[in-house]
């Protein structure tokens, strides 16, 4: 394989992986438990996407992401402690507790939110993508959707003019098979969600969403050309989300044998033995980062129950930048 | 103090210019800008002023829209050209629950300091898709600032202070007034969002407006002094933040109002000024507050048609007699 990851490599994207799962893992638990308000999207399951691309990004590249983000999120290096805050609804979380599950960003990493509106991202990434270029920096933007997403006008309007432009963005997809609960193979014109790149001039590449290594190198490339002016990307990466839609969703679209059989391809377990094979991993290694990602989780978990709950009255903040008194006055009632 | 005259096309391009020359992170996006130099000329000179930095776009108007934001929160101030406010609708996911939310959704991380332009307005038999007056959908999302001038001594102001602004300002400008000329001073100024301005004085009754309806206003209360009636006229320039200030001022010397508007009378501007009027300042008032607005009807092609649904300043002079009653 070309541009094998370094062994040091292979371990961040192995423990990047874990910290996604269990951090979800934890969440799935604790939604259960009444413990999160409002519903939540998990991507277990698709680790391997966000994982993959997130290794061959720059601090200062962009991305934007869906109302399943966590893991995107995860990958670019945000915090999970303010991640579970917002989660709980405290004002320690990332958006003070106006956000939520949906809405989580860091912009000092260059998240520049989750979404949710299906395929509201790609506006914003075209927009972040101009703003690259006209101030003539070397950024890329990750603009991350799922299949449900690529049958949205906003996908049109943003590929092409991603095209016409040049733009510095990879239009990731998680093709998890289901838009909500209707089918993949139901809602979409083509087999291949890559293959409408044609209709947009840039390449379409299609891999398999659950070997990180595959869209590593798939995001490698992707990445270069957009980092030296070639353009953008559409990635469509094969994956599978192993649990509902949101945390209680009955799942009458399909059988709990195809879910078992999908667990088969699990991108962690795949991951964790081909290093094994090229003894990058230690059984002791694998312990020791089962261990830390749990204890960050745990940690992530204890720092969302202990902080404060906003005051009600901070829900009047935050809603205007400049002239905050002036909006207030006119602005709040 | 030099007197000058540019019409409000002028005026606005002079903001535009004296703003991209001040801050490079200013550029405009829209479609037909560079070659067309706008669809109304708004724009002439600037592409060759400011090379690379005025955009033309494919008719896409959600990814404009998107562009201008994504670009605002990456450190750019972009000046999106919607073409017509009617087509705000194929980018309302991007203005109402995207540009709108994102800073306190995010809990205060960001900032969009983007303007939104849209010409809007009827009068021109451009029928239903190209009429249409939408201020109020936008006054009614919370998040979004909105500015609809009439003078363009006023639009100068506001533009430039609607770029520099950190928030998303959705800006209105009725296209029916391209060409009307104001004075405009050479020497630089700025117009704070957020407040109304007095274009007429009078004890009698006010008048509370904004954009052409300014226009019709005044030309109503002329005719009425000549039969002793005194009317005030007050612009409100910025329909959110909203001067209720200035609106008190007024109301308290005249106590009669009448609030005039193009767009739509039902849940329009109008209705919300006429709600806090009469929950703010109950006892100033010697009559009830009166809307003037268009009729619930799409905008008709055939000029009679048109001319029936859309107020003007015959309607506003019945209001203002009625109120006067």
């Amino acid at each position: 394989m070309r541009n094998t990851p370094t062994a040091e490599e292979m371990v961040w994207l192995y423990k990047t992986m874990c910290r996604i799962r269990a951090f979800e893992t934890k969440v799935q638990e604790l939604f259960a438990a009444n413990r999160i308000p409002g519903f939540v999207h998990l991507s277990i399951g698709e680790e391997a996407v966000a994982t993959g691309i997130s290794s061959v990004l720059r601090a200062d590249d962009y991305i934007t992401s869906t109302h399943r983000g966590h893991g995107h999120v995860l990958a670019k290096g945000a915090d999970p402690k303010r991640m579970m805050a917002e989660l709980f609804g405290k004002r320690t979380g990332y958006c003070k507790g106006k956000g939520g599950s949906m809405h989580i960003a860091d912009f000092s990493l260059g998240v520049l939110g989750a979404n949710g509106v299906v395929a509201g991202g790609f506006p914003i990434a075209v927009g972040a993508g101009l703003s690259c270029k006209l101030r003539g920096t070397d950024q890329v933007v990750v603009c991350y959707f799922g299949d449900g997403a690529s049958n949205r006008g906003p996908v049109h309007e943003a590929m092409n003019m991603a095209s016409i432009w040049k733009l510095p963005i990879i239009f990731a997809c998680e093709n998890n098979q289901y838009a909500s609960t209707t089918p993949f193979s139901y809602s979409t014109s083509v087999e291949r969600i890559a293959s409408r790149a044609a209709g947009y001039s840039m390449p379409g590449v299609t891999v398999d969403g659950n070997d990180v290594l595959a869209v590593r190198e798939a995001a490698l490339e992707a990445v270069k050309r957009a980092r030296e002016g070639g353009g953008p990307t559409l990635l469509e990466a094969l994956t599978y989300r192993l649990r509902g839609h949101f945390e209680g969703d009955p799942q009458r679209y399909r059988t709990k044998e195809e879910v078992e059989k999908a667990k088969e391809r699990d991108p962690i377990v795949r991951l964790a033995s081909f290093m094994r094979k090229k003894r990058l991993l230690t059984a002791k290694l694998e312990k020791e980062i089962q261990e830390e990602v749990a204890r960050e989780i745990e940690e992530a978990v204890r720092f969302a129950e202990e902080s404060p709950y906003p005051d009600p009255e901070e829900a009047l903040q935050d809603l205007y930048a400049g002239d905050v008194a002036q909006a207030a006055m006119g602005g709040l009632r | 103090m030099t007197s000058r005259e540019l019409t409000n096309t002028e005026a606005m391009a002079e903001a535009l210019r004296e703003e991209m020359t001040r801050d490079p992170s200013v550029f405009i996006i829209g479609e037909d800008i560079v070659a067309h130099g706008g669809i109304f000329g708004q724009f002439r000179g600037l592409p060759e002023a400011f090379p690379g930095r005025v955009i033309d776009t494919p008719i896409s108007e959600t990814c404009i829209l998107g562009a201008g934001l994504g670009a605002a929160l990456t450190g750019m101030r972009p000046f999106v050209d919607l073409h017509f406010a009617d087509f705000m609708t194929t980018a309302m996911d991007e203005i109402a629950n995207q540009a709108a939310k994102i800073r306190y959704m995010f809990g205060g991380q960001a900032k969009v300091p983007m303007v939104i332009w849209a010409p809007d307005g009827a009068g021109l038999s451009a029928a239903a898709h190209h009429s249409q007056s939408l201020e109020a959908w936008f006054v009614h999302t919370p998040g979004l600032k909105v500015v609809s001038p009439c003078f363009p001594y006023d639009v100068k102001g506001l533009i430039k202070t609607a770029i520099r602004d950190e928030d998303p300002v959705v800006f209105f400008m009725h296209k029916k007034i391209f060409g009307l000329k104001g004075h405009v001073p050479e020497e630089e100024y700025l117009i704070p969002l957020g407040k109304g301005e007095i274009k007429r004085e009078g004890r009698d009754v006010t008048v509370i407006s904004y954009s052409i309806a300014v226009l019709h206003a005044l030309e109503a209360a002329n005719r009425l002094a000549s039969e002793g009636v005194e009317v005030e006229v007050l612009d409100l320039r910025t329909l959110w933040p909203m001067d209720m200030e200035l609106i008190a001022q007024s109301v308290s010397r005249t106590h009669r109002v009448v609030v005039a508007h193009e767009a739509c009378i039902t849940c329009g501007v109008g209705a919300e000024v006429a709600a806090r009027i009469q929950e703010e300042l109950f006892d100033e008032l010697d009559a009830p507050v009166l809307r003037v607005g268009a009729k619930r009807v799409p905008h008709p092609f055939s000029p009679p048609l048109e001319k029936f649904v859309i107020p003007s300043s015959q309607t506003i002079e019945d209001a203002i007699r009625r109120v006067m009653e």
